[in-house]
């Protein structure tokens, strides 16, 4: 990582450049409206040439981790390497240069991959239809609880008030359910990482609209009585939401809509291998059963009778666009040509491998690291950072003393049930030269911590800044770039 | 095996005898058997030449800005890209790591942020810009949510009926479980002064967007005028090319402004992925949803920065949070900052006025050609309406054979405009592609 302070761009600027090749005005000039110009002539704007912008967002680009340097073990977030077929494919004219509007006879190449994908999302997962409109999880998850409320008022069913939700979820699930207008009811797990079914049981009610579940779940296990949770929820006059997330564990192993649920969003981003872009965009893409299929977000696309081709089309009783125009189109780009390029076979291997590379990492480590739930894992093990030979190691300071030895640290202090946790997911994409070397620094961080902890709490010393003051940053929000705020931080002996 | 996976099948023995497993099929035995190992009805894997191919096949079934000449805007806009925003997109440091939570690793992701918060209140005159949403439509439905947490015991939002129709759709969509009345925009033929006069003691928010989707440019001062005298927040949506020349929502005293994005830097890409653009006032940053960057300083005194006010966010407050919302746009946000760098002050300022003259010329052509009619709603942009001597439909269909995507019809949505469509002219569209359309519509006139 290139450690040199980069600048604002704001401190880069001189009055007269300009970055950017523009045409000449080649028709006669028209009056403007005096009373709505802006007042500031754009002052405030930087000016740089092209060279200057690029040296500058390149140099503070070295200033990151990334798949492509590192390894990225984060749980549930599923940091798998990024073709790069993927960024060739979706940048094709025809796609990348095809406007939203500009109608379907203009639009069959993109209608028939959509459709193709739509196909191939619900034959992976069991699911009778698929939307590809939700802009990222979230929003899958929100299109889920908004489809279900549909439903069950489309049947005279107004007395559902609650949405369910694992003590183990993501915060999305919680969030997702109160923006729908619900309030949620939280459902505890049991001693071996499952859903509790008697404490399920007890909440089920006539008020239940839903349960949302991750499967596998956030500590990285198979639910063991997924159907059976499936049939309760059903019994009660319930849908069960099944949050994707977690889906890399399952491509070619299970099917979401064999095992009961009604609804799952796919994180593309994830699963699908689009790449996260330093948090975003991503692609929330849905699937459900035939029964729910009328309420899903428009458009989608169908084959068109008779005469062939592909068309555009809402349900019957859509709850309505989820967002502007089709989706994240170029997302669905790279996820079709990820499917495309592994096939069935592949995708099973995918799976296989991610769960394999998981357990081995849980095997090598847990003698030293206790693991949350000793089971077999899926995708990913949550560890803790609690150290026999060193109680009063914090997950933190292993953490990030972590990032010394070249590793992005896993996801920490999630889920929220296990204290210290430590939740790693390796992907498929890593060798075992690449696992060893970070089971390797992990456990001589242990060793570190029995030895010397102070060498963990002054981590990370290798990186372009090191530990910041993070409340600092809240209480005095600093939120754009100001040359007077600037020069008083320095004035203050802040270097930068 | 596939080239993505490299573990070896040697690899896999001692790893499952690490692990004591025999078989990788063992792992799985928690899933119920009868459902375990679906055979995938997918079709057979292509090699990379192959699918080179078969995408080839695809893209070219589609139309685009290099096969077609583009006068079609309406929410998606084909404005000139420098070769250097893709550039800088496609290192891999920037795509292909993650949100940036751990900040020692993450200070490039950071910066730029940083950068685009900054540039974008640069742009607007706003207080605070957050790390972006989805899109122009989901960014509106936020603002909707953020004004009755500001404006306690108020549910109702006034919406304008010149407010992208897409975007009040997916207002309507995203807010139908929860009690916030969306309204205002049931006449589609009533004025901003008649939708301002809707606003009353039990409204939230007026929403109102400059240039409306019509492509006429107002002065919001005097609705923002409406709107605080009744108590209620002011909204205002924008064209974020537009303030190279005209008005910024700070000027205009917006509490909130958000905009589509996708003109800064991000390409059409048949819709998506976009930009939510969100802005507001420094007094409500605690009520905005979605990631903020600040700055601070490490243990030994440097600059850094680091995402801030996370008290806000789903993964700490859970059902209490802002939004439900977890990701931002973080490649476009860069392609925005990037794009803002590039073009900066002189650069902005051009592409508007290249847009605001073109445009200008487009409708004089076309006003003068027998049949058709531009119609006067006032000072626009780079978007007007024409009324057509045919349906829009035939019109576009006989354009589409000279090469040319025409205008959006708008009977469906303003059924009060008759045969109309909303034409939009960039700097992407020279003087002579504007000739060329104005010939191309002489004949069908």
């Amino acid at each position: 990582m290139m450690h040199n302070y980069e600048p604002p761009i704001f401190e880069l600027s001189a009055p007269g450049k300009f970055g950017a090749n523009l045409p000449q005005l080649d028709v006669p000039a028209s009056a403007l409206p005096d009373h709505l110009l802006r007042g500031d002539d754009l002052a405030s704007l930087p000016e740089l040439t092209e060279p200057e912008v690029v040296r500058h967002y390149t140099r503070i680009s070295q200033r990151n981790f990334s798949i492509d340097t590192v390894f990225f073990p984060l749980g549930s977030c599923t940091m798998k390497a990024n073709a790069r077929l993927h960024e060739e494919a979706a940048r094709l004219a025809g796609f990348a240069a095809a406007h939203p509007l500009q109608g379907d006879e203009l639009s069959q190449g993109a209608l028939q991959l959509m459709y193709e994908l739509q196909e191939y999302l619900g034959e992976i997962s069991g699911f009778d239809a698929v939307s590809l409109q939700p802009a990222a999880g979230a929003q899958g998850e929100l299109t889920g609880i908004l489809v279900f409320r549909a439903y069950h008022l489309d049947r005279g069913d107004h007395e559902r008030t609650e949405v369910l939700v694992p003590d183990s979820a993501h915060g999305t699930n919680p969030a997702t359910a109160a923006m729908a207008g619900y309030k949620v009811v939280e459902v505890k797990s049991d001693a071996r990482g499952n859903v509790d079914l008697a404490d399920l049981q007890r909440k089920l009610t006539p008020r239940t609209a839903a349960f949302m579940l991750t499967n596998p779940n956030t500590l990285g296990l198979f639910e063991e009585h997924v159907v059976e949770v499936a049939r309760l929820v059903h019994e009660a006059g319930g849908l069960v939401y099944g949050d994707g997330a977690n889906f890399n564990a399952l491509l070619g192993i299970a099917r979401p809509g064999e095992l009961g649920f009604d609804f799952m969003h796919y994180n593309l981003h994830k699963t699908f291998t689009t790449p996260h872009g330093g948090g975003g965009p991503g692609s929330g893409a849905v699937g459900c059963t035939a029964t729910l299929a009328p309420y899903l977000p428009g458009p989608r696309v169908r084959r068109m009778e008779g005469a062939g081709g592909f068309e555009f089309f809402t349900p019957e009783k859509s709850i309505g666009r989820m967002k502007t125009f089709h989706g994240n189109f170029g997302m669905l780009v790279r996820a079709w040509t990820y499917i495309r390029s592994i096939g069935a076979a592949g995708l099973r291997k995918v799976s296989e491998t991610a769960v394999l590379n998981a357990n081995y990492i849980q095997a090598r480590l847990k003698h030293v690291y206790p693991v949350a739930v000793d089971r077999t894992c899926m995708h990913e093990t949550v560890l803790q950072g609690k150290l026999a030979a060193a109680p009063e190691v914090r997950t933190l300071d292993i953490a990030k003393r972590l990032i010394d030895y070249g590793f992005h640290p896993p996801t920490v202090y999630f889920p929220l049930i296990v204290p210290e946790a430590l939740m790693i997911e390796p992907t498929e994409t890593e060798s075992k030269r690449t696992l060893d070397a970070f089971c390797d620094a992990l456990l001589a961080i242990a060793e570190e911590a029995a030895r010397d902890i102070e060498t963990l709490h002054q981590a990370p010393t290798t990186t372009p800044v090191r530990r910041l003051d993070e409340v600092r940053a809240a209480r005095q929000p600093i939120l754009k770039y100001d040359a007077e705020v600037f020069a008083k931080l320095r004035a203050e002996g802040v270097q930068g | 095996m596939t080239h993505y996976i490299p573990i070896t099948d040697d690899d896999r023995v001692v790893m499952l005898n690490t692990i004591g497993s025999e078989r990788i099929e063992d792992l799985f035995d928690a899933i119920p058997p009868d459902r375990r190992f679906p055979a995938l009805d997918l079709p057979a894997p292509l090699s990379e030449p192959e699918l080179r191919r078969e995408l080839s096949r695809l893209e070219r079934a589609n139309a685009h800005a290099g096969s077609h000449q583009i006068f079609l805007g309406a929410g998606a806009y084909n404005h000139f890209v420098p070769a250097a925003v893709d550039q800088i997109l496609r290192r891999g440091e920037f795509y292909t790591t993650y949100t940036p939570y751990q900040p020692e690793v993450s200070q490039g992701t950071l910066q730029a942020i940083f950068e685009y918060q900054s540039l974008v209140c640069a742009l607007t005159g706003m207080d605070v810009a957050n790390a972006s949403h989805y899109d122009g439509g989901t960014a509106l439905a936020e603002a909707a949510i953020m004004a009755v947490n500001v404006v306690r015991g108020r549910r109702k939002i006034v919406v304008a009926p010149t407010l992208h129709p897409q975007y009040r759709a997916v207002m309507r969509t995203l807010l139908q479980g929860v009690d916030i009345e969306i309204t205002g925009d049931e006449n589609p033929e009533a004025s901003l002064a008649e939708v301002a006069a809707l606003v009353d003691g039990s409204t939230a928010a007026l929403m109102v967007q400059s240039p409306d989707f019509l492509g006429t440019l107002h002065d919001l001062r005097p609705l923002t005028a409406a709107a605080h005298a009744a108590g209620a927040l002011m909204v205002a949506h924008f064209d974020p090319i537009a303030l190279g020349l005209f008005q910024t929502p700070g000027e205009a005293g917006a509490d909130i402004a958000t905009a589509e994005g996708q003109p800064l830097g991000v390409g059409l890409s048949f819709g998506g992925p976009y930009l939510g653009i969100f802005t507001c006032r420094q007094q409500y940053v605690h009520k905005i949803a979605g990631r903020l960057v600040g700055v601070t300083r490490d243990v030994e005194n440097r600059l850094a920065y680091v995402l801030t006010l996370r008290a806000r966010e789903q993964d700490i407050r859970r059902e209490r949070a802002t939004s439900n919302i977890c990701t931002n746009q973080g490649l476009m946000a860069l392609a925005a900052a990037v794009y803002l760098s590039l073009l900066g002050r002189q650069g902005m300022r051009r592409v508007a006025e290249l847009c605001y003259h073109r445009a200008h010329y487009a409708a004089a052509q076309i006003a003068r050609l027998p049949g058709y009619l531009v119609l006067d709603q006032g000072p626009f942009f780079k978007e007007f309406v024409v009324r057509t001597p045919r349906p829009v439909a035939e019109i576009n269909a006989t354009l589409r054979e000279r090469g040319i995507i025409g205008g959006y019809d708008l009977s469906g949505d303003y059924p009060h405009l008759g045969d109309a469509m909303l034409l939009c002219v960039t700097e992407m569209n020279s003087r002579g592609d504007i000739d060329g359309l104005v010939e191309a519509l002489k004949v069908e006139g």
